[in-house]
């Protein structure tokens, strides 16, 4: 069974009175341990497709399952769930909570998961451990470098055990070194059999992946394997 | 998520947000610290008006009755008129009552009035209230003797020329001298000091209970004050039994002053009750009055709190957003921003009541009984929190509502 299975998914919005469809009909299947980059340009559906695998989003038509649960039909609660189990995040501007610790970071979703206390100060030091951060646990987010500051973010990403690694534009807000740091972990984590999907426009990024499809004006234009 | 760990995480979290705005916080606080002022200052003066009333009427004990011509409320002229038309309760009536009412403590009459200069040598008194009555005012009257010994009933009966005086009385007359036995000269009457009573104080703003002297009822009423309408103070002894005791009495009184069935009653039965329900209206209006005012200040705090909580929930989307994202849920995220609203509004609650605690402090130069009690320090936190939670569940409700993907787009 496959991981994800997207079938002909649409998503339009009303937009000062117009319809926007930012997808017209996507179906894709991924299956678990693959690395996967979507590209396409800006206004190519791409961030909407990202959002819909990540829950954050749901289609208007076509159905979407996720390891097995039927997206489509759930409530917030169950979706907050779906997020908090099967999904982790890594964004563009990291998005970590600025007054929090490294370690605060990387716990809320064991918190949210309903860890507790002890255990999750383990699992989360545990996941900082494995970035390289064990010794920046107590910093706060402007106290590290941005590539410090991504890896907390794979950090808190990885720390519920996910299914999928969501990643939009991950190395989009950092230098060419450092983004080749985190493809490098990327790399790793894939080796370590976990499910990547990359959302980017940059070819260089997406050419670490095993898979590309490519999305123009909300359909796949192209879907294949990098040799 | 449990609903321990998600308090405990929002308090966390409105603890680094109240840190990290503190300024803004504080003077957040401000409208609240107001308005949890006045209701702590307003419970606590409401609550010192109820135990000085309480106090103040402790004198009329609270199982006694009071039979007299007069009601001790009269709300209109008309009524008065009326009443100062009725029967006065005589003597004979009273002699009726003794003999007729079966099992209380104590019946007896009284009469008062105002006298001019008690003289002892060449010492003398102001103005004292005087009471005619007999041996069983000792019991009715809930006044205890500090030396010297009451009437007896022979000579209440005797009509002998003997007093017993109030606290204040004898220290004006006496000083040092020794009053038991002396002979004090009212008018043109000598009586013979045979008691003293304790110190009471003054009730009711000033009445002094230690400047009294009371005689036998018949020298009072040959002697100061000529045929008076008598008051009788009944004992019931069992605050269980007053109502009984009651209707027992206003049935013989009925009898004694031959009032046809269906005629109203031409003499009324007081009770200290009365005065506490009197009272009661009176402080239940200055209440209403007074939480109506310290309404509107909170009200004007609570949309203060409700404001700065937008503003917290407009900059915070990105990380509402991002929680989202990482699996909080709506409930989650709506206990997190109520929490941080009760939060501030407890914070203000605090400092109010340190202040109120400032302004107590300086009211008991002036009045030493005032205190702030723990239910007011309660009332005002509970207030507080209210306020908090009610103010800030639209915002919170905004923030809960917010879709991820809306959320995190926002920059």
């Amino acid at each position: 069974m496959s991981l994800i299975r997207l079938d002909s998914i649409c998503r339009r919005y009303e937009m000062g009175g117009e319809t926007v469809h930012a997808l017209r009909g996507v179906s894709i299947s991924i299956e678990r341990g693959e690395y996967v980059a979507i590209m396409g340009p800006s206004g190519s559906g791409k961030s909407t497709l990202m959002n819909i695998i990540g829950c954050l989003d749901t289609p208007s038509s076509g159905s979407y399952e996720l390891n097995g649960n039927t997206v489509a039909d759930m409530d917030d609660n169950d979706l907050a769930d779906i997020r908090n189990r099967e999904i982790g995040f890594v964004f563009q501007t990291f998005n970590l909570l600025s007054r929090s610790t490294a370690l605060r970071n990387v716990e809320l979703p064991l918190i949210y998961a309903g860890v507790d206390i002890d255990e999750r100060r383990e699992i989360a030091l545990a996941a900082l451990a494995d970035v390289g951060l064990a010794d920046r646990v107590e910093h706060r987010p402007n106290e590290m470098s941005g590539g410090q500051r991504q890896r907390v973010a794979v950090a808190r990403a990885l720390v519920n055990k996910p299914s999928l690694l969501l990643a939009d534009e991950p190395t989009g807000n950092l230098d060419s070194k450092t983004g080749e740091e985190i493809l490098a972990l990327f790399k790793a984590l894939h080796a370590k059999g976990n499910t990547l999907i990359v959302v980017t426009h940059e070819e260089e990024v997406a050419r670490h992946a095993r898979r590309i499809i490519r999305i123009r004006d909300g359909l796949v234009a192209s879907d294949e394997v990098v040799t | 998520m449990n609903i321990g760990s998600e308090i405990s995480e929002g308090l966390r979290i409105s603890w680094e947000a109240l840190r990290g705005n503190l300024m803004r916080s504080v003077l957040t606080t401000v409208g609240i610290v107001i308005g949890i002022v006045t209701v702590t200052l307003m419970a606590t003066a409401l609550e010192y008006l109820n135990t000085a009333f309480r106090d103040a009427i402790s004198f009329l004990g609270t199982d006694v009755l009071y039979v007299d011509r007069n009601e001790w409320f009269i709300d209109n002229n008309n009524k008065f008129d009326r009443m100062q038309r009725r029967e006065k309760i005589t003597m004979a009536q009273v002699r009726a009552v003794e003999e007729g009412l079966s099992g209380v403590s104590g019946v007896a009459p009284s009469v008062m009035q105002g006298v001019e200069g008690l003289r002892y040598g060449d010492r003398s008194t102001g103005g004292v209230l005087m009471i005619g009555t007999n041996e069983q005012f000792i019991i009715t009257g809930g006044a205890s003797l500090a030396s010297g010994r009451f009437m007896t009933k022979a000579e209440a009966a005797a009509n002998r020329d003997l007093c017993i005086i109030g606290a204040d009385i004898a220290d004006k007359l006496f000083e040092k001298e020794e009053p038991l036995g002396k002979r004090i000269t009212v008018a043109d009457q000598r009586l013979e000091v045979i008691g003293i009573f304790e110190k009471r104080g003054s009730v009711l703003g000033g009445m002094s209970l230690d400047n009294q002297i009371v005689i036998p009822i018949q020298k009072m009423n040959r002697g100061f004050k000529w045929d008076p309408s008598c008051v009788i103070q009944i004992k019931v002894g069992d605050t269980a039994r007053i109502p009984a005791v009651r209707d027992e009495l206003r049935g013989l009184m009925r009898k004694i002053r031959r009032l046809p069935p269906g005629r109203e009653d031409d003499f009324a039965i007081n009770q200290s009750e009365a005065l506490v329900s009197q009272f009661g209206k009176v402080s239940a209006i200055i209440a209403a009055a007074g939480f109506f005012i310290t309404g509107l200040s909170l009200f004007v705090g609570g949309i203060g709190i409700m404001n700065i909580m937008f503003v917290s929930v407009a900059e915070r989307t990105q990380e509402i957003g991002v929680r989202k994202a990482i699996g909080a849920r709506n409930r989650t995220v709506l206990l997190q921003f109520l929490i941080e609203a009760a939060a501030i509004c407890l914070l203000g609650g605090i400092i109010a009541i340190g202040i109120t605690r400032g302004l107590v402090e300086v009211a008991r130069v002036y009045l030493p009984k005032v205190a702030m009690s723990w239910s007011v320090v309660v009332l005002a936190l509970t207030v507080a929190v209210g306020t908090g939670l009610i103010s800030g569940f639209l915002p919170a409700w905004r923030a809960a509502r917010m879709r991820p993907v809306d959320a995190l787009r926002k920059d």
